[in-house]
């Protein structure tokens, strides 16, 4: 039981220090969790506090390799519309 | 008819001619002297000071605990200036290094502030360990933090101790219907709590944040972001609450929000204020409270006089290259302070005087009263018209009626003139002129090229470059002089032509 933290991430310290676990790091490019560490906050808090607070969607998965924060969950913004700008931006 | 108000928010020389008004247009006139003293030299909060001093941000809080939906972490790019976005980000000790070379170069560096790009107070370690060692290490330096309010209670005291005196809250609205339509979701107590159930707790812990900061006499300015359709009928009201409150300062800002900037607001195209909105909010609030009016959004990481940035000479490889003996650099610091007080302080007796002659001129000559007009001003500061029009990269608004001259705000533009030969070849930084112009009748400048002329001419403008190296009240004064001699504030002005 371990969750991930993918390339998304920003690097924006958030989790950091909430973890119980101690499991999340610095690390480049992007933060990491250590999977041996983590035990999804089970037994310390309701809610997985990485997940909790992280403000990026899609930068923590589960061990099924889903998004814990799909897109459009945070923001509001309409995933179509997102993929849109993203596709914009690459094309620029 | 209402005659306007004058507020006296006007930079540098002779704001106020009405015969009615106080012995000073200095802008923090209405304050207590405990308060003025304290703003004296902060050049966010005096028109004046900023002019003189000069205020540096470090970055060294990235976490965030709430999500506005004018901000998204991920688009966090260098050619970014809004506030709360930066390239560079510092751990405490890096920051201080940083603060102290900027200081020990620049003199004028008298205020430290901590903005971001997350909160401030969601970093608490990094945040006063940073403040700990600046307490210490340059006490001439001003601290101060800018903060959504969140976890502001919890950390009033701890802020007591390093003797910050300035805070900032960023208020957009006191009601949770407005606030859930603003703040998708905050961090409270381990959990995330969307909606209207977090912004109501958001709104209660910055109303009891702004308490708790006023009862330890800790300076409190409040920002306001206007959103168009979300809480600009309800901005008046926020004013009115946070003033009673004891907020010294209320700053209404533009909301800034593009497509690209990957923000819900600019995503969904909810649009920003036009200047017009802008002033009429910043008026209706301003009859409660100072507003203040020279801010422009300076980015968290600016270094340098408001509206400037020397970033760039100090970065970490620059500043690691330094040798900095501190307090060698502070007394050369204090006597650089001391030579610009004087200076302040002989502007403002000489303006004393010339506000009680210009009252008794005023007294004399009873005039009808006329239409205000709105006029913009290419200056470079210095309280004088010395600024070529296409080299502008801002103009100062003012409005002349028939009971003077007072300071309306800041209107960025694009310097469209680089010099050389291309000058005036770019048709859309003249555009974006001419918008920023919107609602003027009169541009003041040092001077004006002929390309110009015609389009300004065309969208009701009158260019004038014949008050060069004048002040800028007495330009206006004149110029509103010429119009009325003229005929010209008998009738309302042409209707504008729309510049898109
Ligand atoms: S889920 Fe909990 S234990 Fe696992 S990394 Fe996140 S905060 Fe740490
Ligand atoms: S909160 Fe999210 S974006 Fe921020 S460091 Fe952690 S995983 Fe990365």
């Amino acid at each position: 039981m371990a969750f991930e933290i993918i390339e998304s991430c920003v690097n924006c310290w958030a989790c950091e220090p909430l973890c119980p676990n101690k499991a999340i790091y610095e690390a480049k490019p992007h933060f990491l969790i250590d999977p041996d560490k983590c035990n999804e906050c089970a037994g310390d808090f309701e809610e997985s506090q990485c997940v909790s607070i992280c403000p990026i969607e899609g930068a923590i998965l589960n061990e099924l390799g889903e998004a814990l924060n799909p897109p459009g969950s945070l923001t509001g913004i309409p995933p179509a519309k997102f993929a849109e700008l993203v596709a914009r931006q690459k094309a620029a | 008819m209402e005659l306007p108000v004058l507020n006296n928010v006007a930079p540098d020389a002779g704001g106020c001619s009405a015969g009615s008004c106080g012995s000073t247009d200095d802008q923090m006139g209405h304050l207590p002297e405990h308060i003025r003293e304290k703003v004296f030299n902060h050049p966010c909060y005096s028109e004046e000071a900023h002019h003189y001093f000069a205020r540096m941000h470090v970055a060294v809080a990235p976490a965030c605990n709430i999500q506005c939906h004018y901000c998204n972490r991920k688009y966090d790019c260098a050619n970014e200036s809004r506030p709360g976005v930066v390239s560079e980000l510092h751990h405490p000790v890096q920051a201080v290094k940083k603060v102290l070379a900027v200081a020990a170069t620049i003199p004028q560096m008298t205020v430290l502030g901590i903005a971001g790009p997350g909160d401030p107070l969601a970093n608490p370690e990094r945040t006063f360990e940073t403040f700990r060692m600046l307490s210490e290490q340059a006490p001439d330096i001003k601290l101060c933090v800018s903060t959504n309010g969140l976890s502001l209670p919890e950390h009033v005291d701890e802020l007591t101790k390093y003797n910050i005196d300035h805070v900032t809250i960023t208020i957009n609205c006191v009601d949770p219907e407005v606030g859930a339509k603003i703040y998708p979701w905050i961090f409270w107590k381990n959990k995330r709590i969307k909606g209207r159930e977090g912004a109501a707790i958001l709104i209660e812990q910055q109303q009891k944040g702004l308490e708790m900061l006023v009862a330890r006499g800790i300076l409190v300015k409040v920002n306001s972001v206007l959103i168009p359709g979300v809480n600009d009928k309800h901005l008046a009201e926020v004013s009115k609450i946070v003033k009673a409150k004891g907020a010294f300062l209320h700053n209404v800002m533009p909301l800034i929000s593009e497509a690209e900037h990957g923000t819900f607001y600019g995503m969904t195209g909810q649009r920003g204020p036009t200047n017009e909105e802008l002033q009429i909010l910043q008026d209706e609030c301003s009859g409660d409270m100072n507003m203040m009016r020279h801010c422009r959004q300076c980015r968290a990481d600016a270094v340098g006089l408001l509206g400037e940035d020397r970033g760039d000479e100090f970065t970490m490889d620059k500043i690691d290259a330094m040798d900095i003996n501190y307090p060698e650099a502070m007394k050369m610091r204090a006597e650089v302070h001391a030579a610009i007080n004087e200076e302040l302080e002989s502007k403002r007796i000489a303006r004393e005087n010339k506000v009680q002659l210009v009252s008794i001129e005023g007294l004399k000559v009873n005039k009808p009263e006329t239409r205000p007009v709105l006029m913009a001003i290419a200056t470079k500061g210095g309280g004088i018209i010395n600024e070529h029009f296409g080299h502008a990269s801002e103009f100062l608004i003012y409005e002349a009626s028939s009971i003077g001259v007072r300071f309306i705000g800041h209107r960025k533009t694009v310097a469209y003139c680089e010099g050389g030969d291309t000058c005036g070849d770019d048709e859309s930084a003249l555009d974006k002129s001419l918008k920023a112009l919107s609602g003027c009748e009169v541009v003041l400048c040092s001077k004006i090229g002929f390309e110009p002329w015609g389009p300004l001419e065309a969208a009701g403008i009158q260019p004038n470059g014949e008050y060069a190296m004048e002040p800028i009240e007495d330009a206006i004064l004149a110029v509103y002089e010429e119009m009325r001699t003229n005929g010209k504030l008998d009738a309302k002005p042409a209707e504008q032509q729309k510049v898109a």
